[in-house]
């Protein structure tokens, strides 16, 4: 697969403090790619290195084919961006906003109202496209941001948070969208959250970054994998004794431990295991009267990782007054 | 994706932008209204009252000396002249009030730089491929345009007003005094969104803006003659471009005596150059953070 982002030790230090420590990662084209880590990880300042926003007090990063250091014109041409805070003009309409990011990328005034066209339709916000953003809902405003974002076909979109202060249906919305722009234009995308679920359920690979250091890539898969599988409970009609023995028999298997009639044990892929083993059972003529197969959740690969569990620091309410209050003293 | 490499040339964006902050203006007449009431004050207030010929011929009656009244008028006439380049003390104030509104509406480009950073839309045309100077530029160009659209109006009142322009105006001699505005403009819009590239401080933008406004106002030859100031004050009032600007324009739209046009334009244009050079330069090392 090619490469779309490639870090090299990339890092920022603001005076003493080291936000981003060295990291270095690869971001193939075509994937949907997450930076996972609890607030002041250092994915914000990552996401402003890698969008030419920032410049990184060491090493660099390949985007699109070209170094945000040396070629920052060429990376900005290549990508779009949908950072944390809302950028839309409040005093223009979604159209006019749309229009004059298009302008700023020399896209030629036909082919900018045909693509911020589609794109509205695409958010779901054309109804609204002659309003005023001041008059725009949190949500309209992100869809905004999204269509802002790709208005020049990016070949990397990077989201910051996209999903930030929404509620549920809303957040779930944004990433029927972020699917549906990848079927259509194979956009790579690179997205930063602190939602587990989001990030569970959304992204192909994830990192977890923490202190400014990423500590696991891998899909949501590989790293429920790493920190030792799925667990599987049986209960069974028949010896229980000789139904361990064969469970225990079973390559992959560990931590086997009886409850009565019921066995639990983890095994590295769950739903490849159970067949496997209920056929072992079955020979012995050992009846499976239930069975559960528990994946980890990413919370526990987070606590795994980082120490900690990051659902203590989520809170979306408080993220999300947080978020306001800077926006009201910005309007001040 | 580098199919639209071809299309960026050094100015795209330069007009979007200029564009955009210019729609926030005209679609808000208020603001226009707003703005425009100090220097019509200033015209229909100070400048009708201060009314110097008139102090000089109504009832000038000294006991025990016989003056004819034409006499007096005379010297009237003579002193006004010697001071003020004409006799009409409104019209010389009316071209003042000409680089006042052009002065107060570029200071407050700084301003819209702060705002834009705040409010995150600085971050966003930082990702875009636009060159940062036009960012810059797009703000002196805005300042630039509303300022000579404002001055228009604050020259149709005073005409309105009693305002007397030369008799042998020509449209070459309206197009540079619009000229010297605009390089005005130019000059001090840049100096004031270089000063603001790093602010995120708009109470601290609103300090620079007050602080300045009336000492350059009142240290240029807008309101009085410069010749008529105290020693120290003379050479500030010599590098304000404020006094260049109504120099030419009151050689221009009056038609009294004033200094060298080309060394006033000269002085201007460098004055404009400097400034714009400096605010594009800073701007690619100062708009984006550190």
């Amino acid at each position: 697969m090619e490469v779309a982002i490639k870090a090299i030790n990339l890092t920022k230090r603001y005076g003493n403090f080291t936000a981003v420590d060295h990291i270095n990662f690869e971001v193939y084209y075509g994937e949907v790619f997450a930076f996972l880590g609890p607030n002041g990880a250092g994915k914000t300042t990552t996401i402003k290195m890698l969008t030419t926003v920032t410049r990184p007090s060491e090493g660099t990063a390949i985007v699109n084919g070209f170094d945000i250091i040396k070629q920052p014109a060429k990376v900005r041409e290549s990508i779009g961006t949908v950072p944390q805070e809302y950028t839309a003009d409040e005093d223009l309409t979604g159209w006019e906003n749309l229009m004059l990011i298009a302008a700023l990328y020399g896209i030629p005034k036909r082919e900018a109202k045909e693509r911020a066209a589609e794109l509205l339709d695409m958010v779901e916000l054309s109804y609204a496209a002659d309003r005023k953003v001041e008059t725009y809902s949190g949500g309209m405003r992100r869809r905004l941001e999204i269509a802002m974002g790709l208005i020049n076909r990016p070949a990397i979109l990077f989201l910051d948070e996209p999903t930030l202060g929404l509620d549920a249906q809303t957040r779930a919305a944004i990433w029927e969208y972020v699917y549906r722009l990848r079927r259509q234009y194979g956009t790579t995308i690179f997205m930063t959250t602190h939602y587990l679920e989001e990030a569970d359920q959304y992204a192909e690979r994830i990192a977890i970054i923490d202190h400014g250091k990423i500590l696991a890539i891998g899909t949501p898969k590989e790293l429920k994998e790493k920190v030792g599988g799925d667990v599987i409970t049986i209960e069974v009609a028949g010896d229980v004794n000789t139904a361990r023995k064969v469970i225990e028999g079973i390559d992959g298997v560990s931590g086997v431990a009886v409850n009565g009639n019921t066995i639990m044990f983890k095994v590295r892929n769950g739903s490849t295991a159970a067949p496997i083993i209920l056929e072992a059972l079955n020979k012995l003529s050992i009846r499976a009267t239930s069975i559960t197969i528990k994946e980890p959740t990413m919370d526990e690969v987070f606590l795994e990782y980082t120490g900690r569990r990051l659902r203590d620091e989520e809170g979306t309410s408080e993220d999300f007054m947080r978020f306001r209050r800077t926006i009201s003293r910005a309007r001040r | 994706m580098t199919s639209v490499v071809s299309r960026l040339h050094p100015l795209h964006g330069l007009w979007a932008l200029t564009n955009r902050e210019l729609a926030k203006w005209y679609k808000v007449p208020v603001i226009l209204i707003i703005s425009l009431i100090q220097p019509i004050v200033w015209l229909a207030f100070f400048g009708k009252s201060m009314n110097f010929a008139a102090m000089f011929t109504n009832g000038l009656n000294i006991p025990g000396l016989n003056i004819p009244k034409q006499v007096i008028d005379e010297i009237a006439s003579e002193v006004l002249r010697a001071n003020f380049g004409t006799t009409d003390y409104f019209s010389f104030l009316a071209v003042g009030m000409l680089s006042f509104i052009t002065l107060f509406t570029s200071l407050q480009s700084g301003m819209s730089i702060v705002w834009d950073r705040r409010l995150g839309v600085l971050g966003k045309l930082l990702t875009t491929p636009v060159p940062r100077g036009n960012i810059v530029m797009a703000k002196v160009l805005n300042s630039m345009i509303r300022s000579l659209v404002q001055s228009s109006i604050v020259l149709i009142i005073a005409i309105l007003l009693g305002m007397k322009l030369n008799p042998n105006l020509n449209p070459l001699d309206v197009l540079g005094a619009y000229a010297a505005l605009a390089l005005m403009s130019m000059g001090f819009a840049s100096l004031f969104v270089t000063l603001a590239l790093r602010s995120t401080s708009w109470e601290s933008q609103m300090a620079i803006m007050n602080l300045l406004n009336m000492p350059l106002m009142f240290a240029s030859n807008s309101f009085y003659p410069v010749k008529s100031m105290p020693w120290w004050l003379k050479p500030i009032a010599y590098v304000n471009p404020l006094t260049y600007v109504n120099d030419i324009n009151r050689q221009l739209l009056l038609g009294v005596a004033g200094h060298s046009l080309l060394l006033d334009f000269t002085y201007l244009l460098t004055f404009a150059v400097i400034f714009s050079a400096l605010g594009i330069t800073l701007s690619w090392r100062f708009l984006s953070e550190s």
